[in-house]
């Protein structure tokens, strides 16, 4: 059993000098578990955390080809909100804040959550329109959202350019307060750290090339290294890999890779405590604690599963800053990186059941994947266990594409945070 | 930065262009069942290497066509302009 990490197990490291013991336990694998998540991010990882903390599931391996965190869970700007569009979303992502409020105190690891507020700057009438809609929809769920105006805006933000002349004046904003930035890695170390304290193995840089399936049910697993695990339920919660993961059962999936791109400046004297974003100008803002901007754009244009930067993101999001904080102009970009994003035709996740008995889907997480890993462990959980999605998660279901169902997020998703 | 080869247009900076998605035989709307329609809409092969898709010279001659791209090198191989 790792330690507790409280004051007093920190005095006693600093007096004693002693090296903190590592997060994980190193095991050796297993011929068969209970369950295997294919993907050590934060909704694998999630996962396993509440099989075993809510269900008492321990026999759980999680498999992640490189290491924890390195897909989307460690490359993404961590931002977190549930000012959706749809009541599906809205009540989804809802439960995600919720349980992220107190997720420190329940891992037992600070996952600074900082509820700064969240801003979406509107541009024009269909922006302001579709705005109040949301606001509407939010209230009816219970969510802190509402419409400001430039005054306001201004008050918050003092160095946005709130004034009408520029290319794209800013006419108003949807504020929702309890939205805000979290410590990505943090949050992946914590759930991490959790499920291994409660028995379920993390097995890092283990990779899955098949997927055995006898008589339309699963049966196990093979990894890269030859060897084969035995178990009756598979997790494909890959993001960005998804389709391959499902390929291997035969379980067709509306998903389309995209990279997506991100960048940070120099840190600077803290100015800026709400998380800025226009749709518009596909542009979102955010200060870290170290004092850093770290800048985010939507998707690059066309379907790739490479993670290269590129000078067009640089030059855009730099462009698109300017002219929401023409301040910042001396400012210089640090770094830039790229991630991965499971596209889905509404903007909604795949979660639940498949065609292939055992073999379930928690997929479609796009560019908004990252607010919604504690829920979606959760949700995810219960369906293994219960073997039937709960409430919460009924509507993203894999059958909603052939059924005509979707759930559109569009309106609300156009830069994704 | 990608250049495509229009067929018509010669070695463009990808952003001359909007991408259109994967190749795929549009089912006849007459005929086809809803779900042979939604599959065609929604389902595509989203494979980790070569692919053939279409792309839309926006910037230039306004025109279809279709390449073959690798999809982790973004290597571009082949140009076919389509009717
Ligand atoms: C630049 C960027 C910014 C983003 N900003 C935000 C944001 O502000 N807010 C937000 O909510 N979301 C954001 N997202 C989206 C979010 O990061 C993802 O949706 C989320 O992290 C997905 O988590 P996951 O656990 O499902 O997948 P991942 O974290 O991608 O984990 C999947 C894991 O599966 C592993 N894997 C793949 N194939 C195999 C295999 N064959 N065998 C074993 N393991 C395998 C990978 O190595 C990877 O570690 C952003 C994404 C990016 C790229
Ligand atoms: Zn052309």
């Amino acid at each position: 059993m790792p330690t507790r990490y409280s004051a007093w197990s920190l005095i006693r490291h600093g007096v004693s000098g002693d090296d903190w013991p590592p997060i994980l336990r190193q095991h050796d694998r297993r011929e068969s578990y209970d369950v295997v998540i294919v993907g050590g991010g934060v909704h694998g990882l999630a996962t396993a955390y509440y099989l075993a903390a809510d269900y008492g599931v321990r026999n759980v391996a999680v498999l992640e080809k490189s290491y924890i965190g390195s897909g989307g869970s460690g490359r993404n700007t961590a931002i977190l909100r549930s000012n959706y569009l749809t009541p599906e979303g809205v009540r989804f992502y809802d439960r995600s804040v919720k349980l992220y409020e107190h997720l420190a105190a329940e891992l037992n690891f600070n996952v600074m959550f900082s509820q700064r507020g969240h801003l979406t700057l509107a541009h024009n009438d269909s922006s302001l329109r579709t705005m109040r809609w949301r606001t509407e929809v939010n209230k009816l769920q219970g969510v802190d959202s509402d419409m400001i105006d430039p005054d306001e805006i201004k008050k918050l933000v003092p160095y946005l350019d709130t004034s009408n002349t520029t290319r794209y004046p800013i006419l108003g904003a949807l504020y929702h307060p309890p939205g805000g930035i979290v410590r990505h890695d943090a949050v992946v170390w914590g759930y991490a750290r959790a499920a291994d304290a409660r028995g379920v193995h993390i097995h890092q840089g283990t990779e899955v090339v098949g997927i055995d399936v006898d008589g339309g049910r699963v049966t196990g697993v093979r990894t890269a290294d030859g060897h084969r695990i035995a178990t009756g339920a598979v997790l494909n919660a890959t993001a960005g890999w998804s389709t391959l993961i499902s390929d291997m059962v035969g379980v067709r999936m509306p998903v389309q890779t995209f990279p997506l791109q991100a960048g940070v400046t120099e840190p600077v004297r803290p100015f800026l405590d709400t998380v800025v974003v226009s749709g518009t100008l596909h542009v979102y803002v955010s200060q870290t604690d170290r004092g850093e901007l770290v800048f985010g754009a939507s998707v690059d244009p066309y379907a790739s599963y490479s993670t290269r930067g590129s000078l067009e993101f640089a030059e855009g999001v730099a462009g698109h800053v300017l002219q929401l904080m023409p301040a910042l102009s001396k400012m210089r970009l640090l770094r830039q990186w790229a991630g991965l994003c499971d596209m889905t035709p509404d903007f909604s996740p795949i979660m639940g059941p498949t065609p292939v008995a055992g073999f379930y889907v928690d997929v479609g997480w796009g560019t908004y994947g990252f607010k919604a890993g504690p829920v979606s462990g959760e949700a995810m959980a219960d369906c293994i266990v219960n073997g039937r999605p709960p409430e919460i998660i009924a509507a993203f279901g894999l059958d909603r594409f052939t059924a005509g169902r979707l759930v559109g997020e569009k309106g609300a998703a156009a830069v994704g945070h | 930065m990608m250049l495509l080869p229009c067929p018509w247009c010669g070695a463009r900076d990808a952003g001359e262009f909007r991408y259109v998605g994967e190749s795929g035989t549009r089912p006849d709307p007459a005929t086809a069942t809803r779900d042979q329609w939604r599959r065609y809409l929604y389902f595509h092969a989203n494979p980790r290497g070569w692919v053939r898709e279409d792309w839309y010279h926006g910037a230039g001659c306004r025109r279809y066509f279709t390449v073959g791209r690798h999809t982790v090198t973004n290597e571009v191989r082949t140009a076919r302009g389509r009717s």
